[in-house]
């Protein structure tokens, strides 16, 4: 049953203008990208937006109308899924009800040919603890259980790349914290690429080390983290990583580092560097955390009416409706006690210009805000 | 099951309470009748097979074991359910493999012509016996085929195909594809996902359909008594003798068959059962 | 993370795999069973259509018949076995209302009411099937019968007339027909109701609707599918058999099946049992389709 064929190609992910086209829409709109070696890359977006179609194109399970997908310098792009160094964990995870714990993680290993698949099966079932558990039927085992043997199905063949198909879906909030910290861990003890597509933005922030934001079919924004929620592109990321306030505004002037921004007869200043726009109308925005209530920041806006205040523990969440009526989301550390400011109390907003950002202004404000994180 | 008794109304007479229960458990009630009547054909099969009644076992004439302990001893009875297991098995195989066959195609693959197909499924089972039978002795009579049990095994392996299908159907269409495909993302090729994943998972609905064929064909008169020829299966053998009396060790038999059967099916599932929970 | 980036939109490669792979797979799967529906199921219809037409030449050997499609046999037939047709298909009828009216609390019971019971009590359902239906047919002829318990216990009551009878009644031809089939009734019920979520009744009675209104308006109409399969798995056989009538019955209850076979085999008359065995088919078709039409399910292979 040995299956020589499975290509031993090592190396960077390549998908080089990558179109899949469904009879009535396109799910995935000529899309490249290149994932390195080893890294931890996460496809993040709403439902329908072609990340799961572009994960199943990398598998071999669905054919790319058009393009290219490669690893290294081999060309994968029709080959069949057991004939790529590539293994997926499944959503749902799709453990063989049939066969034992050992047998499902023993099942690549055999069909590749491998003589004694004890040592490697005990030694990924330890990777992922659960070592005990290797006689159980799938059925016989928790959610969070279930979820680890598929990982460790899949890792113990060594590809050079794992994908991961919104593997902590089904998992409790709880559940689902604690296995991102643990596959993190897997992740830097194999060393294998992981490519982790999920709708959850927190997910996408905890465990990988860049993100691709995809949204119709095409990728919006691609970095790390960090770089994503401080420095956005575009309005949809800017709403679907984390929440933003975005404002309309035109720019009187670019010079020096700073350029002069006219929001609703206010001006306020935004770092050149941190400006998507060339153009005159621009959207500005500030993250909730970096707003300022009745301090003097350099940007500042005036006076506002609090219109709703969610206390949330660590912090308290305020709506705060500006002079020209748009509400703005507002957070306040609560490191001094919770705060005295109630509904209907007059504040002011300010901000520094560093925390600002300013994207193109024709854009939809709500762009990647009214979708549902949640949803599959 | 548990009856939770709420907060009683202050000292409910007896009939009252009889009546509650009575009503709360009427359709526990009804459903044990219904097993009853049911049952009553076979207690009354398996208590006659110990009647000590010589040829016709028509009146309670005393216990006697000796049918059990000799249960070919009426002549032809033996005979007659040799040639029934010997077409039910034949039957069942064949009509297994080529159901099984057309589910898989109906089950996994997109093809032109499905919905003649479907018909050609539907419509067997949409037909009486009689016209099942008829017609297929009218097809033997035009070629001077003479019907014997050839004939019965073609007819018998006829009606089980669609009997087949939809219940292999019925299987594969509950299987997640997602297991196929993480046998073949497990490096496993269209052959051995099949061998290793498709087929154990379809299995149970193979079987039920087997076992299902089987007591089909078994069990047949009418289709077998049109196509039969000389040959005598063991429902013929009962109607025939209907008229004279049918011998006690067809009870013997008949009771045989229901306790086998039964055996077969509990120990299917308490080992389905257990294999779950292993 | 300067390594990574989104590639520039190079020249690549158009690989269009627009056109669906058709396989031959599916028609190799296909073909052995499929010419033995041919050769084992719609050729003989045929041949039987044929047959129906056919007339024995003048002085001919009995069972020599000549295709003369002579279509007035159909009229004949039907004319002369009118009684029998109706009443197959009112007997296949009553049957299937009394199986329907004691298989539904059953299979409500073991889909709702019985815990762990539940696949135990599903075999006691199907396990009658396995003494053999004739066996459990002449059963009944016995305990009906004459001399029987049941007759005995009939006369000893005082308003029962002596000359009480069970056997060879239209009664115990429809009882023997609604035993018979009523595994195959119970069977569907019961896929059907243990698919409803038990929970969307309890969400019924939540809104306000009692015990009976949940019944009618929730249950009832999930178990549509079951209830259509089910009143056509007895209603066709039902229709078609002969062994009831002949054991059960008497020469007044002769149904359709009894005509059919004694035409075949006691008369030879060839194109008087195709006819007849024609029409049946036709009639069952037109009334399948007619009643799968009205209760709107299409799903039944």
């Amino acid at each position: 049953m040995s299956n020589p064929k499975v290509s031993d190609s090592r190396g960077d992910l390549h998908l080089n203008r990558l179109t899949k086209r469904f009879a009535d829409f396109i799910a995935v709109d000529d899309l490249s990208l290149t994932v390195p070696r080893g890294s931890f890359f996460a496809l993040l977006g709403p439902s329908g937006c072609g990340k799961t179609t572009t994960l199943r194109m990398i598998a071999g399970l669905e054919e790319p109308t058009q393009g290219m997908i490669s690893i290294g310098d081999t060309d994968i792009t029709t080959a069949k899924p057991y004939r790529r160094p590539v293994n997926t964990v499944f959503q749902n995870y799709a453990l063989f009800p049939h066969l034992t714990i050992f047998e499902n993680i023993a099942f690549g290993l055999r069909r590749r040919g491998v003589k004694d698949v004890k040592k490697d099966v005990d030694n990924v079932l330890e990777l992922v603890e659960l070592g005990h558990l290797a006689e159980r039927k799938p059925n016989q085992l928790s959610g969070g259980q279930q979820q680890r043997i598929a990982v460790a199905r899949a890792i113990v063949n060594k590809p050079e790349v794992l994908l991961l198909d919104e593997p902590l879906g089904a998992l409790d909030l709880k559940l689902r914290r604690q296995m991102q910290i643990e596959l993190k861990r897997i992740q830097m003890e194999v060393g294998i690429t992981f490519i982790h597509v999920t709708h959850d933005q927190e997910e996408a922030m905890t465990m990988a080390d860049t993100i691709a934001v995809m949204n119709q079919g095409k990728i919006e924004q691609m970095g790390s983290p960090a770089e994503l929620y401080e420095s956005p592109k575009t309005a949809f990321v800017a709403n679907f990583l984390g929440q933003s306030n975005l404002i309309k505004g035109k720019v009187n002037s670019r010079s020096g580092a700073n350029a002069s921004v006219n929001i609703h007869g206010i001006d306020i200043e935004v770092p050149i560097t941190r400006m998507a726009s060339h153009g005159d109308s621009v959207l500005i925005g500030v993250r909730p955390e970096k707003l300022n209530i009745n301090a003097k920041s350099k940007n500042s806006i005036g006076n506002g009416t609090v219109t709703d205040a969610s206390f949330v523990g660590v912090s308290t969440q305020y709506l705060v409706k500006t002079s020209w009526d748009e509400e703005l989301v507002v957070f306040e550390q609560n490191d001094a006690g919770a705060p005295d400011i109630k509904v209907g109390d007059t504040v002011s907003l300010s901000w520094e210009p560093a925390h600002t950002f300013a994207l193109d202004g024709n854009q939809d404000l709500a762009a990647g805000a009214d979708v549902d994180h949640e949803a599959d | 099951m548990k009856t939770t008794t709420l907060a009683p109304a202050p000292m409910p007479t007896l009939s009252h309470r009889a009546s509650r229960w009575f009503a709360r458990n009427l359709i526990r009630i009804y459903a044990a009748l219904a097993f009853i009547y049911l049952f009553i054909p076979v207690a009354y099969t398996f208590a006659f097979s110990f009647n000590d009644a010589g040829k016709s076992n028509l009146i309670w004439k005393g216990f006697t074991l000796d049918n059990w302990k000799n249960p070919c001893g009426a002549p032809e009875v033996c005979s007659a359910l040799g040639n029934s297991l010997k077409i039910g098995l034949i039957s069942t195989i064949l009509a297994t493999i080529l159901g099984t066959m057309i589910a898989f195609a109906l089950g996994r693959y997109r093809f032109k012509g499905r919905s003649v197909i479907n018909l050609l499924i539907f419509l067997p089972m949409a037909t009486p016996e009689v016209v099942l039978g008829a017609s297929l002795l009218a097809m033997f009579l035009n070629f001077r085929i003479n019907p014997g049990m050839t004939t019965i095994i073609i007819a018998h392996v006829m009606f089980c195909i669609s009997f087949v299908v939809v219940t292999v159907k019925a299987r594969i269409a509950s299987l997640d594809p997602r297991l196929e495909q993480a046998a073949m993302d497990l490096y496993a090729n269209e052959r051995e996902t099949f061998r290793y994943i498709t087929l154990p998972l379809v299995m149970p609905g193979i079987a039920g359909a087997a076992l299902l064929s089987f007591s089909l064909s078994f069990d047949d008169f009418i289709i077998t008594n049109f196509n039969s020829g000389t040959v005598a299966t063991f429902p013929k053998f009962v109607y025939v003798s209907a008229a004279r009396g049918i011998p006690a060790q067809a009870n013997v038999i008949g009771s045989s068959m229901f306790f086998i059967a039964l055996f077969i099916v509990v120990a299917g599932q308490i080992i389905g059962r257990r294999r779950k929970a292993r | 993370m300067a390594f990574l980036h989104a590639t520039a939109h190079a020249s690549a490669p158009a690989i269009d795999n627009a056109a669906k792979k058709r396989s031959l797979t599916p028609y190799f799967l296909l073909l052995p069973g499929m010419v033995w529906l041919i050769g084992f199921f719609v050729l003989p219809i045929a041949t039987l259509a044929s047959t129906s037409t056919m007339t024995r030449p003048d002085g001919a050997a009995v069972g020599t018949y000549v295709q003369s499609l002579r279509f007035q046999n159909y009229l004949d037939a039907f004319s002369a076995n009118k009684d029998q047709f109706f009443r197959s298909f009112i007997y296949a009828g009553i049957a299937t209302l009394l199986a329907l009216a004691i298989a539904y609390p059953l299979a409500y019971m073991i889909a709702f009411k019985a815990g762990k019971m539940r696949s135990f009590l599903l075999v006691l359902v199907v396990a009658p099937f396995f003494t053999s239906f004739l066996l459990r047919t002449i059963a009944w002829t016995q305990i009906l019968g004459d001399e029987g318990p049941v007759v005995s216990f009939l006369k000893a009551l005082p308003f029962f007339s002596n000359d009480i009878r069970l056997t060879s009644t239209p009664f115990a031809v429809v009882s023997g027909l609604t035993y018979n089939f009523l595994p195959f009734m119970t069977l569907p019920l019961y896929a059907s109701l243990e698919r409803i979520d038990p929970r969307t009744l309890e969400a019924a009675g939540d809104l306000y609707a009692n015990g009976l209104t949940t019944f009618r308006r929730v249950t009832v109409p999930l178990s549509m599918p079951g209830v259509v399969a089910g009143t056509l798995l007895t209603f066709i056989p039902a229709a078609g058999d002969y062994v009831n009538a002949y054991l059960l019955g008497n020469p007044n209850t002769r149904m359709i099946g009894n005509v059919i076979d004694s035409r075949f085999f006691a008369i030879v008359d060839y194109p008087t049992a195709a006819a007849l065995s024609f029409t049946l088919m036709a009639a069952i078709l037109i009334l399948v389709t007619l009643y799968i039409r009205k209760s709107g399910t299409d799903e039944l292979v």
